[in-house]
């Protein structure tokens, strides 16, 4: 038994406790499913209603013109134009019509409406109408009337085919893979192995080193930006190499993830059993050998929960990518991509969301996939610490 | 397009591959310049103490160089490029420090940071820490714990997309088709553009780091939670505490060391927010923080290097307590091992 389960005894009513997590649990749902929702949506529904109406399906207000008085025929002594208000070979369901566009809704299906001037007008929910009047009808057109008409839920893929084609989504995602798996992948190697040195080796100096890497953890980005901007494009300038490159953003994310790759590492490797590593030295293993075949596979849930830490940084990234890496189309990362379509397709939500789901749908499967290993390294870095 | 992809795997394998040379061909160099002969036990052990004292340098060598260039030497550099001009060339003293001093922009940025700085950390402890509690009491709470800690794995250009879209602002007669507009328009509110409102913008763009924040504090709050010792809640009961004061009385003052650890953390992510700025407002209507200034400043005009190493140090200077701290707190526990 633990805390929990006995204050589960002596708390609040159960049901409660059910409730209020199941609505916390709804809000901090809400934002990702509207934009997931949204970016399956037909473009014109997206602006003509609400996400949360797309299962319902949306009531969209529509133009149709009434027969043209030519095609009146006369009953008694009233005049009638009769007909459908969709053209034909299309149909739907008509909520409600109106003559004037900023009242659609005005009058109700199935039901006469007296436009006045002798004027009647009916529309069915099939879309028949009959309109009639107690006089000829003048002029040259039909008239014009406004539906709200029921709009089938519509569901597209079109939005996710815009963006990974002709938005350039496809490539940025291309690019994000680019930056994120060797800046992933090299930093881990380099602190393992000091990781090791600072945990199983005896030198001068060491306590001053696992000091440095401590405090460098805090060392916020920004104090790096301006000189490392300023030794890139110097190199570039000395051997004709563009500033902003790949193998440059590499070494930057490689080097920024380190201080917590090889504080983490440590604390873990540290707390292995010192018989494995001495009994393994008194077999004459070097200390290349002991690392490569003992501490390396020992180590494998720090390993994991690093390296799920530093993927998602860097792939989730902007501003080191801003700095370090071009705006061109070979380098534009997701999450460059994104911002700069919030600027250039403000209010394009079929474009924005569709993007936006592209770029998370990596973390989140990393995420759930591998979920245990980051919180025991988040675990690893924070309650210790403490 | 597939050669990218082909050229970043072969940088990985090749990357792998020149680190894992680079530690087994210095380990045999090592060998090799101070043999061990069987039949001198003098050099033996003289060579074997060589080896002993420069080995642990060329396993930390590669880590060492990637800090010290990255890291350590643009501490010094930006320090210095703070009292130099805008190129950097000339030495203008204090000049940079007294411009941010009289600038207004940066004491528009300096007050927002106080105001995320207030807000954001103590929000997502104390949501944080209410959702541990709640969901260690039910059957699914994992699953509750994994959809609240799920937008820690969204990018913050991404949920500031989500966002955008809740905050979305229809002008005229148009629907509203942002969900906060939607849910004031249902109670019968005006609709607003939240995101240029003045002051207040600012807290529509808190709640953004909070909804990714929350899950962590909650994440390590629950673990501190499941480590409180079980005799001390038993004799809170038996002694007829009652659920709230079990809570603030005995749970709370025992995880105190993990919420200050909780707190520190997400303060030192508050001062260096970036990403949610640039993409909701771009600091426009009000919302400049010192991250963005010093962005800014790095690129406006041909950028600015002395003043965007002023606001550098101005973050650098508000984590530095924090910093001296953890330091202070590793070396404790390194005596204790």
């Amino acid at each position: 038994m633990n805390a929990a389960s006995s204050l589960r005894r002596i708390g609040l009513p159960r049901l409660i406790v059910h409730l209020s997590v199941l609505v916390i649990c709804i809000i901090w749902l809400i934002p990702t499913l509207g934009i997931l929702v949204t970016s399956f949506r037909d473009a014109g529904q997206i602006s003509a209603s609400g996400w949360w109406t797309a299962f319902t399906g949306a009531a969209e207000t529509s133009a149709a013109r009434l027969g043209e008085p030519s095609t009146a025929k006369q009953e008694g002594t009233n005049y009638v134009i009769s007909g459908s208000v969709f053209e034909q070979g299309r149909s739907g369901a008509v909520r409600a019509f109106g003559t004037r566009v900023a009242a659609p809704t005005e009058f109700q299906v199935g039901q006469a409406a007296d436009l006045g001037e002798g004027e009647t007008l009916t529309i069915n929910e099939d879309g028949s109408y009959v309109y009639t009047k107690n006089a000829p009808f003048g002029g040259e057109r039909g008239k014009r009337v406004y539906l709200s008409v029921a709009a089938p839920p519509s569901f597209t893929l079109d939005n996710y085919r815009t963006v990974l084609t002709s938005q350039g989504i496809g490539q940025s995602f291309v690019n994000s893979l680019t930056v994120a798996i060797p800046a992933t992948i090299i930093p881990i190697l380099i602190s393992a192995f000091a990781a090791y040195a600072l945990s199983w080796m005896e030198f001068p100096g060491r306590a001053l080193i696992i000091a440095m890497v401590v405090g460098l953890i805090v060392v916020p980005l920004q104090m790096s930006l301006i000189p490392l901007l300023r030794m890139y494009n110097e190199i570039g300038n000395l051997f004709g190499v563009p500033s902003r490159s790949y193998a440059g953003i590499w070494l930057a994310h490689s080097a920024f993830g380190m201080p917590l790759a090889i504080y983490l590492l440590r604390n873990y490797i540290a707390g292995l059993p010192r018989e494995i590593i001495e009994s393994a030295r008194v077999d004459g293993a070097s200390d290349f050998e002991i690392f490569v075949k003992i501490i390396l596979p020992l180590s494998f849930p720090a390993l994991a929960s690093f390296s799920i830490f530093q993927f998602l940084w860097t792939w989730n990234d902007l501003l080191v990518a801003m700095v370090f890496l071009g705006t061109g189309k070979d380098q534009l990362v997701l999450t460059g991509a994104l911002n700069a379509l919030l600027g250039s397709m403000g209010g394009k939500w079929e474009i924005l969301t569709a993007s936006a789901f592209i770029t998370i749908v990596v973390p989140i499967i990393v995420f759930f996939a591998l979920q245990r290993y980051l919180v025991r390294g988040l675990l690893a870095g924070s309650v210790k610490g403490g | 397009m597939i050669s990218q992809v082909v050229s970043a795997v072969g940088v990985v394998i090749a990357g792998v591959f020149v680190c894992a040379l680079y530690y087994w061909l210095s380990d045999k160099i090592l060998q090799v310049v101070f043999p061990v002969p069987v039949d001198n036990v003098h050099a033996a052990s003289v060579n074997l103490n060589r080896r002993a004292m420069i080995r642990p340098w060329l396993f930390l060598a590669p880590a060492l160089i990637l800090l010290v260039v990255y890291l350590v030497y643009p501490v010094v550099a930006t320090f210095i490029l703070s009292f130099h001009d805008r190129s950097g060339g000339n030495f203008v003293g204090l000049s940079n420090y007294r411009w941010a001093i009289q600038d207004a922009q940066f004491r528009q940025s300096i007050f927002n940071n106080i105001l995320w700085l207030a807000v954001v950390p103590a929000a997502c402890t104390f949501f944080g820490l209410v959702i541990a509690v709640l969901t260690d009491r039910i059957w699914w709470g994992n699953l509750a714990k994994s959809l609240i800690f799920m937008p820690m794995a969204i990018s913050f250009v991404g949920a500031s997309v989500i966002w955008k879209f809740i905050y979305e602002y229809r002008g005229g007669s148009d629907t509203q088709i942002g969900l906060l507009n939607a849910i004031v328009q249902f109670f019968g509110g005006d609709p607003q553009v939240w995101i240029s409102l003045p002051f207040w913008n600012n807290f529509f763009l808190m709640a953004i780091l909070i909804w990714i924040q929350t899950g962590f504090a909650m994440v390590i709050l629950s673990a501190a939670l499941r480590g409180i010792p079980e005799e001390t809640i038993e004799a809170a009961v038996i002694d007829g505490a009652s659920g709230w004061q079990i809570f603030w009385k005995i749970m709370v003052p025992q995880i105190w060391g993990t919420i200050a650890v909780v707190w520190t953390t997400i303060t030192i992510l508050v001062l260096k927010v970036f990403d949610i700025v640039l993409t909701m407002t771009n600091g426009q209507w009000n919302t400049m923080v010192l991250a963005n200034l010093m962005f800014d400043w790095m690129f406006r005009g041909g950028g600015d290097s002395g003043r965007s190493a002023v606001i550098a140090l101005v973050i650098m200077a508000a984590v530095t307590p924090i910093m001296i701290w953890n330091i202070r707190q590793a070396n404790k526990e390194m005596g204790g091992h």
